[in-house]
């Protein structure tokens, strides 16, 4: 085992050295490019064996990934927000397919406006797909999840694609030290890939993805795949399992800080529940019995490990990195899904932030456990809201005074 | 390569006598897509992977029934040659590796129609020739969007009446032989159905060589073009003998016509023969539109004959 300063982007790339994948389409986009630059680096110099072919799009780059696969080889690609959308046609598509492979999905808010920095609107867009995901708070669990995502996708009991998330610059572009496993160590957890029967061979004909008329065969299959997902739960328990015994790091579908007796839990994924992680410390160094709930697994949702962990909590603040247009943040919807009627559901609170790379501060955290408390105390849960301070708004004021005065100054005639 | 590649075809009687893609597709009586696709087919071979775009081909294999002998996979409408990559690659890495012998490998074929290879899929297909993928390309051209009941595409000849087009489509039919051209691929040819030998000749040559191989077949359509089904035949042949559709190759640079009709057929007499042109003859011949179009077949021709 050697230690590397790596940012994410790198411990993505060296999750698919050590996975040996055998195939790479790629295509670049920021903030995730630096992970096929790194890839095509170690091959063009022989470090690493594995083939890279840039696509002339991310729609191409996926059905290439497709394709790849449903022919028997292991895949692993990489792309973030705008690239994830223009790919989505063969997002839902190749699930389908049920051809296994591992895609790392570098968060970027999604046009409009245009923006390069982080929240997770774009990875909650391939929600429904029938990808597994995985979402990521440390570069190392970039690398570890990466591992075990290609268990997962390839077990006879899944045979999905699961996307690993992680966040734009605060992971992609942020160095952290990063355990970097042995290869015999990586070989003994993840075996060679078996295609099984998914596969293009001259003497076994087969056609693949193929039509259907009528909706039963339709709902057929697309509840099969429903099924498969859902497999993966036991699935990623056991691999995780055998990764906490094999490299002693564990990386649990949801991840609980100090819970065991919070009557307030924050509730965030990827890389800013670390900052809640924080504000937690903080508060109970206040008194404050508060803790922090963070699913690493969001498809298949772990709605029985959420449901053992937060029924018979007091209040449940949901900080959502996403905005759903017209209803507001997506894990919370979710989470009251997975709670509501049952004994002990707690109350729910919704705050939406951290868009486009908008920071969440300390002070925010502490305020929201403010209102948590409040909330436990009366009952009533506050509307959902964004975290914006009045600060922002007097600059964001400024800025659009700038811009009216711009548009008036250029429809001046000379 | 396809075990039929081996032997060389010089005549109608080098042809095969028997079709390899199963029969009872939900095709359209009289498809001159099936036609051209039966023929390469039969060229071709079993050890063939078809890429498939969406399109009325996509209906071939539909579940629990596939008329393939060897590999079948649909993409979408924009990506099959970025599957073809996919599959390529794949094999060529599991031949590198030792994971498969020489026997099992396969050639990856697209199977597009010209609504896909015209427009949304020129994008993946441009990218798969200057990468110099090893694939074949193959477009059945019913000169519209077939599948959805003819609706004009960027392969609509000027002047035909689509759903979208009642008074006569306005643009002009574009040249996807020399986009492709313009790429230096290994190899591109143009075929019909109706021309079996032709097509033949050129579909072995293609599977002979390496590289990007890219064949547009023009595919006359009963249910598109407004014609009864017994006609596809003929309709073909008269494509070629009136010059509408020139029968030609591309390979190392030069442009080769492997059919040149002389004398020509009036284009009138192609025109005729489908619905979709009768309002150039009825309730009154439109002249002037008649003459434009067979000014540009006698362009071409003057140009290339």
């Amino acid at each position: 085992m050697s230690r590397l300063l790596l940012t994410g982007n790198g411990a993505a790339a060296w999750g698919a050295r050590l996975a040996e994948v055998d195939y790479v389409p790629a295509f670049p986009i920021t903030p995730q490019t630096e992970i096929i630059e790194t890839l095509s680096g170690w091959y063009e110099r022989g470090e690493a064996s594995g083939r890279l072919v840039t696509l002339e799009s991310e729609h191409s780059m996926l059905t290439a990934a497709g394709a790849a696969a449903a022919t028997g080889v292991r895949v692993f690609t990489a792309t973030s927000s705008q690239g994830l959308l223009y790919a989505m046609e063969m997002l839902y598509a190749v699930p389908g397919w049920r051809a296994p492979f591992v895609m790392v999905n570098v968060s970027r808010g999604v046009a409009s406006p245009i923006t390069l920095e982080s929240d997770h609107t774009d990875i909650l867009a391939a929600r429904d797909s029938g990808f597994l995901q995985i979402h990521c708070a440390t570069c190392q669990e970039v690398l570890d999840s990466v591992l075990i995502a290609y268990r997962i996708a390839e077990d006879a009991r899944v045979r999905l694609p699961v996307i690993v998330n992680q966040d734009g610059f605060t992971l992609s572009f942020t160095r952290e030290p990063v355990e970097n496993p042995e290869i015999e160590a990586v070989r003994r957890f993840l075996p060679v890939y078996d295609p099984q029967n998914m596969e293009f061979r001259a003497s076994r004909p087969v056609s693949q993805a193929v039509a259907v008329l009528g909706g039963s065969q339709y709902s057929y299959f697309r509840y099969e795949v429903h099924l498969a997902a859902l497999n993966a739960l036991g699935v990623y328990e056991e691999a995780a399992r055998e990764f906490a015994a094999q490299f002693g790091r564990n990386h649990p579908a949801v991840e609980a800080y100090r819970c065991d007796d919070a009557e307030i839990v924050f509730f965030m994924l990827g890389a800013f529940a670390t900052k809640a992680q924080d504000a937690v410390d903080r508060l109970r160094e206040s008194g404050l019995r508060v803790g922090l709930v963070r699913p690493r697994l969001l498809r298949p949702y772990p709605e029985a490990a959420l449901r053992a962990l937060l029924l018979g909590r007091r209040v449940v603040v949901v900080v959502d990195q996403n905005l759903s247009m017209g209803k507001g943040g997506v894990h919370y919807a979710e989470l009251a899904s997975a709670l509501y009627g049952r004994r002990g559901a707690p109350l729910l609170l919704s705050y939406v932030g951290g868009l486009g790379g908008r920071d969440i501060s300390a002070e925010e955290f502490f305020e929201m456990a403010a209102e948590a408390k409040m909330a436990a105390e009366t009952g009533v849960a506050p509307e959902p809201r964004l975290l914006y301070t009045a600060g922002e708004l007097r600059e964001m004021r400024k800025l659009q005074a700038i811009a009216q005065a711009e548009r008036v100054e250029l429809g001046r005639k000379p | 390569m396809s075990e039929a590649a081996i032997r060389t075809i010089r005549s109608i009687k080098d042809l095969p006598s028997a079709h390899l893609l199963g029969a009872g597709t939900p095709m359209c009586a009289g498809c001159g897509s099936l036609e051209a696709v039966h023929e390469i087919y039969d060229i071709l071979g079993r050890k063939t992977v078809f890429v498939n775009a969406a399109g009325c081909m996509t209906l071939l294999s539909a579940y629990p029934f596939t008329p393939f002998r060897g590999g079948w996979l649909y993409t979408s409408m924009a990506s099959a040659s970025a599957g073809a990559q996919g599959v390529r690659d794949a094999l060529d890495i599991l031949r590198e590796k030792g994971r498969i012998t020489a026997d099992e490998d396969m050639t990856a074929v697209v199977l597009a129609g010209d609504g896909s290879t015209y427009g949304m899929g020129m994008s993946a297909t441009s990218a798969a020739i200057e990468r110099g993928l090893d694939f074949l390309y193959i477009c059945y051209d019913n000169e519209g969007y077939g599948n959805t009941g003819q609706q004009y595409s960027g392969a609509t000849p000027h002047g035909a009446k689509t759903a979208t087009s009642a008074r006569g489509y306005s643009g002009d039919k574009k040249d996807l032989f020399a986009i492709w051209v313009a790429h230096r691929p290994a190899y591109a040819a143009t075929v019909i159905g109706a021309e079996p030998l032709d097509l033949a000749k050129k579909i072995e040559r293609a599977a002979r060589m390496k590289g990007p191989r890219l064949i547009t077949a023009l595919a006359p359509c009963p249910t598109g073009w407004d014609y009864d089904p017994k006609d596809t035949v003929e309709i073909g042949r008269l494509a070629v003998t009136s010059g509408v559709w020139p029968l030609k190759e591309y390979s190392e640079g030069r442009i080769v016509h492997t059919r040149v009709p002389h004398p020509r057929v009036p284009v009138e007499a192609y025109l005729k023969t489908q619905g979709r042109f009768a309002h150039l003859f009825a309730p009154r011949r439109n002249e002037a539109l008649l003459a434009g179009i067979q000014a540009k077949v006698d362009a071409y021709w003057a140009e290339w004959g």
